[in-house]
Parts: structure tokens; C-alpha cells; sequence
């Protein structure tokens, strides 16, 4: 259990953490997502006693860790890019966190070693052992920094970018058998990511950041299909966010009712694009014209030209092109199954 | 249609900045010729002209054995020396930014850029009995000046950039994180020195050394100001070859000259040896 408690970290000027609170259950694997400077890492690092907080506290078990270092916490920390020593072997890197351990707390050299081969077996690098870092490539890199941080078996294992300089095939494999590997040993977790389909797939639970604060704590589910705030909104998968008016409840972008807002005056309505249904002609139905047709895969991206020169993006499947004709220029009606308005300038 | 199947199996010559790997090897080994190996040679050959007996009474000669004793066993010494406390001045000039950083940082240059005869005059009017430092230092037993510490001393004063100016690119890079990651293993400060960062910086450490040695071991200009130069106490070989030449005696100071080259080139060699061992046992 990890509770952080009205955290602030400033660099200089700059409020990286603003009052940030989080609870983490055992057992979870949490992923804190976000863009760039919106405070995610300087969180993992607090955590990990990396960095300390300007105002706050951080639990570990129920202990109060705030003003502890990065020895004492016995929290398991892999680097964006790997941090391995690069003079030792793969098993030596494994082992150093039990060999630097001094007295009775260092186990003997043959436990050790078990302790090595094991790991190397979880971690599915058996017959490199005695190789060094730079005779590896970047996933089974990475995964010798995981084996070296479980070496010392963490009560919480926290992981910066796991997968940010691994290419994308690696990356995806590596991001399921994190999974697995969470799911077999029963760890807290935290892992930091830009990457929403990362933090969607991989975690129990998504805390999306900007700005030093959090925007919204929920299961991978929750976040996408509700999400809290406009910045959620936009910053996980494509969506349509559009200028609006809110009259008497109801919401109108350029003529056509799309929902109700709670509030009078303008806002932005947002809409996913698989929620946007394209259906043949319909006199019941707005209108709207076909500008562009890209076809990804299974997938197929279309642009529509509402009245009033509002431009709204639709996702539909191939089958559902075929059945329709979908080309440029084709007039069809438009059903927007699910919208979502948030009041106010600048949203 | 075969001269196209022909061409592509020809193996296809990589292009280069510099032209060619013949021309390069030739130039390289003409122009070390010219430099080094030919007056090298000169020497060898002058001092293969000397007989054994004469080899025998120079190398005998306990004015020659002090003299080279103490050519290298102080440049020895302020190579180990300059290697621990030059490391202390990269560590903190890499790791701190300080007022005045720039400043420390270019008096480091100085030993480089000073005449070794100003050095050594400014050395021994320091250290000698009525200078600042010699002052305090008599009554507690201590000379410097016109001893073999006082050799040590001007060997230290001139070695030092070299320590300081190949150990700090490499610790610049070495990452921070390495040391967070042996913190959160549970590593000590210590402990995260010895095993962590000084095995990443202990190949430039030991280029340092040797740097820092071959320049004590040639050092003249500012230790014979400070050394006194008595015979057989405080007097290095490569003035024991300016006396001998000056008293016109070619043969003597050949010999020495060449001992000096020969334990040189040992020295030089085996901490070259010693790089490539840590390099194959690191796997590159």
C-alpha cells in the first residue's frame, strides 16, 4: 500500500507536483500517464526516494517513508535506459544488490547464486549470464535491470519509461510479459508512460497527469470510455472536440443538437470518432458530406463535412465502407451515438 | 547482363573520409620514423658501441644507480600521488558547480603552460629553509628543498593536468544514474565509489598515471632547481647525463640514456598490458 499525501515539488519556478495525492493498493500495478513536464516522473522519483518533496508525505506500508533515502526504502527502481554497470556480467549485475549487503544481512555466495540463476530464468535470459551489457540488445537489457531490481526482492517496484527505447515490436512483447510477470509474482507496481496504449494495456489502474497535478484515477476502462476533464479527453486516443453553444441545457454545434450541457453559454463538445455512426441518406438524420477516406488497415478514417463547414472525423469499419460505397463526396446522415460537453472558454 | 551479376558480387569497398588505408599506414609510419624511432635508434646504436666493461662500471657506478633510483622512484611515487589527489580535483570540478569553477579550472593548465625553470625557481623559493612553506616546515623536522622530497614535490607540481584533464571527460559521463541505481540496491556511498563508478573511470585513471609518469620521469627544467643535485642523494639521471656530456664523456651518459629509454618503455608497456587485460576481462 503506497499513499502519497498533498505532495509539491518545485525546481525553481517551475511547480513540477502541485498537492498531488495518490493511493496505491497492494498488489497493483499502476501506471502514471501523461505528457511531457506534467510531474510523472519527479512522482516515481519521490517514490522511490530519488527526489524529496517540498511539502507532503509518502506511506510505504503504512510507514511514513517521507524523509527517508534510497537505501532505506527497499524499493526496486529500472531506469529508462537500463543504468546497468557496464564491467559487470549480466549475473554480477543481478547479484550486487545481496553482495553489497553487509554482515548478517548478506546472504551466503551459493544462495546467491540461486538466487541469480532464478531470476535469469524468470527473466528468460538462462544462457547469459556471463555476458556484459554491451553484447545485448536493448529488450534483453532491460529486462537484466528488472532481474537486478527483483534481486533484492522490493516491496514495490517502480519502472521509469520501461519500454520508451525499445522499438515498437519488442516494446509490445515486453509490455505483455510485464504483465505476466506482475500477475505471477504479485508486486505493487508503478510504471511511468507517455504511451497511452502502454499504461491501457499494461496497467490494473490509470492515473493521467498534466501539469504537475492529476487530471483522473481510474481503471484503463474508465479512462478511456469517461473520462473526467477535456485534457483527458484529448489526451487519450483521437477524439472530436468541438466548439459548441449550450442554450437552455441543450447543446448545438452549428445547428445540429448533440447534447446537453450542464451549464449555459460556450463550450466544446467532445465526441470519439467510432462514435460518430455514418449511415446512408436519411431525411431524419443530419447531413453531412465525405472530404476524405483513409483506409488503416481494418480500420477507416473518414472526415465529414458538416452544415456550417464543421469538420468531424469517423471511424468506421471496412465492411462498413464497402456496404455504404464510402467516397469522397458522397453525401450521407450522421448519428452521433455518445458526446460529451464541458462549458466554458478554452476547454 | 553478366557484367551486372559480376559487379554486384564484387564486394563493394567502403567509402572514407580519408583516402585510403595504404597511403595513411605509409605516412604514419614514415613520419613516427622521422620523429621518434630514428633518434631512438641513434641512441641504441651509439650505445651499442660500448663495451661490456664499460657497461658494467656505469651500471655499477652507485652515483648512477641513486641517480636513476630516483628518477623513477619519485616519478613513481608523484604518479600515485597526482593519480589520487587529481582525481579528488576532476571529481569536484565535474560534480560541483562552484563560483570561481572556471577559474580552478584553468589554473589546472598552468603546470602545462609554465617554463619548467619558473616553476622550479618559484618551487624552491616556497620550500627552501627561509621561504613561507620551509619556514614552518623546519622546526617540525621537515626539508624539502634540496632533498629527494623536494623532487617529489616538482614532480607532483608538473604531473598533475595530466591526471585532471583525462580522468574528467570520462567521469562527466559517467551517469548519474548509475549511482541512483546502486543507491536504491542498497549500495553505501562507499561501496557505490568502489564498485560502481571507479571501475568506469579506472582505464582513464590509469592513462592519467602514466601520462603523469612519463612526464615526472623526463621532468629537468623545475627539479634541479628544487633538488640541490648532491650527488648520490638528490641528483636524477637525466642531470647525471648533462653533467657526464658535459664533461665529455659521450659513452657514460649513452648508457644511462639508454637504461632510462628501456625501463621507460617497460613501464609504458605494462600498463598498456594491463588496459588490454581489463579490456578483455570487461568484453569491450
Amino acid at each position: 500500500m503506497i499513499e502519497v499525501e498533498h505532495i509539491s515539488k518545485r525546481f525553481g519556478s517551475f511547480a513540477a507536483l502541485d498537492q498531488v495525492s495518490l493511493k496505491v493498493a497492494q498488489g497493483k500495478l499502476v501506471a502514471l500517464l501523461g505528457p511531457s513536464g506534467s510531474g510523472k516522473t519527479t512522482l516515481l522519483r519521490i517514490l522511490a526516494g530519488l527526489e524529496q518533496p517540498d511539502e507532503g508525505r509518502v506511506r510505504l506500508g503504512g510507514v511514513d517513508a517521507t524523509g527517508l533515502g534510497t537505501r532505506d526504502r527497499k524499493v526496486g527502481f529500472v531506469f529508462q535506459h537500463y543504468a546497468l554497470f557496464r564491467h559487470m556480467t549480466v549475473a554480477e549485475n543481478i547479484a550486487f544488490g545481496l553482495k553489497v549487503r553487509k554482515g548478517a544481512d548478506r546472504p551466503p555466495v551459493a544462495a546467491i547464486n540461486q538466487k541469480v540463476h532464478s531470476l535469469l530464468e524468470l527473466v528468460q535470459l538462462e544462457g547469459l549470464a556471463g555476458r556484459y551489457p554491451s553484447q545485448l540488445s536493448g529488450g534483453q537489457r532491460q529486462r537484466v535491470a528488472l532481474a537486478r531490481a527483483l534481486a533484492v526482492e522490493p516491496r514495490l517496484l517502480l519502472l521509469d519509461e520501461p519500454f520508451g527505447a525499445l522499438d515498437a515490436q519488442v516494446r509490445k512483447d515486453l509490455r505483455r510479459w510485464l504483465r505476466h510477470l506482475h500477475d505471477e509474482m504479485g508486486l505493487t507496481g508503478v510504471f511511468v508512460t507517455h504511451d497511452q496504449e502502454e499504461a491501457l494495456e499494461v496497467a490494473d489502474e490509470v492515473v493521467v497527469m498534466n501539469k504537475g497535478r492529476i487530471e483522473q484515477i481510474g481503471t484503463p476502462a474508465e479512462i478511456y470510455d469517461s473520462p473526467a476533464t477535456p485534457f483527458v479527453y484529448r489526451f487519450l486516443g483521437s477524439v472530436n472536440a468541438l466548439p459548441c453553444r449550450v442554450a437552455g441545457g441543450q447543446a448545438q454545434v452549428g445547428g445540429l443538437h448533440i447534447g446537453e450541457g450542464r451549464a449555459d453559454g460556450p463550450g466544446t463538445a467532445f465526441i470519439r470518432p467510432h462514435d460518430v455512426e455514418v449511415l446512408e441518406l436519411s431525411p431524419d438524420l443530419p447531413q453531412a458530406r465525405v472530404s476524405q477516406v483513409v483506409v488503416l488497415g481494418p480500420v477507416v478514417r473518414a472526415e465529414l463535412e458538416l452544415a456550417g463547414g464543421i469538420t468531424v472525423e469517423a471511424e468506421l469499419s471496412r465492411e462498413a465502407k464497402d456496404r455504404l460505397g464510402l467516397r469522397r463526396g458522397l453525401e450521407v446522415s450522421v448519428f452521433l451515438r455518445k458526446a460529451r460537453v464541458f462549458v466554458g472558454e478554452n476547454v | 547482363m553478366s557484367v551486372l551479376a559480376l559487379k554486384l558480387s564484387l564486394p563493394r569497398r567502403m567509402p572514407s573520409v580519408i583516402p585510403g588505408f595504404g597511403p595513411t599506414l605509409g605516412f604514419t609510419l614514415a613520419y613516427l620514423s622521422l620523429i621518434v624511432l630514428l633518434p631512438l635508434a641513434a641512441l641504441v646504436i651509439k650505445a651499442a658501441g660500448t663495451t661490456l666493461e664499460q657497461w658494467g662500471a656505469i651500471l655499477s657506478d652507485s652515483r648512477v644507480l641513486s641517480a636513476l633510483g630516483l628518477s623513477f622512484g619519485g616519478a613513481l611515487a608523484a604518479a600515485l600521488i597526482n593519480t589520487v589527489f587529481g582525481l579528488l580535483v576532476a571529481w569536484v570540478l565535474v560534480r560541483y558547480p562552484f563560483p570561481g569553477r572556471r577559474l580552478v579550472d584553468a589554473v589546472i593548465d598552468l603546470p602545462f603552460a609554465l617554463p619548467t625553470a619558473v616553476a622550479g625557481i618559484a618551487l624552491t623559493a616556497l620550500y627552501a629553509p627561509n621561504g613561507w612553506l620551509g619556514r614552518l616546515l623546519e622546526p617540525l623536522g621537515v626539508k624539502v628543498a634540496f632533498t629527494p622530497l623536494g623532487v617529489v614535490v616538482a614532480m607532483v607540481f608538473i604531473g598533475l593536468p595530466f591526471v585532471v584533464r583525462t580522468v574528467e571527460p570520462v567521469l562527466h559521463d559517467v551517469d548519474l544514474e548509475l549511482e541512483e541505481a546502486a543507491a536504491s540496491l542498497g549500495a553505501g556511498r562507499v561501496q557505490t565509489f568502489l564498485r560502481v563508478i571507479l571501475p568506469a573511470i579506472l582505464p582513464s585513471l590509469l592513462t592519467g598515471f602514466s601520462l603523469a609518469l612519463a612526464r615526472a620521469v623526463g621532468e629537468y627544467g623545475s627539479v634541479i632547481f628544487i633538488a640541490g643535485n648532491l650527488p648520490g642523494v638528490s641528483e636524477i639521471a637525466p642531470l647525471l647525463i648533462v653533467t657526464k656530456l658535459e664533461q665529455y664523456d659521450y659513452v657514460g651518459a649513452t648508457a644511462i640514456a639508454t637504461v632510462m629509454l628501456g625501463i621507460s618503455f617497460t613501464l609504458l608497456l605494462a600498463v598498456n598490458l594491463l588496459q588490454k587485460w581489463r579490456r578483455a576481462r570487461m568484453g569491450g
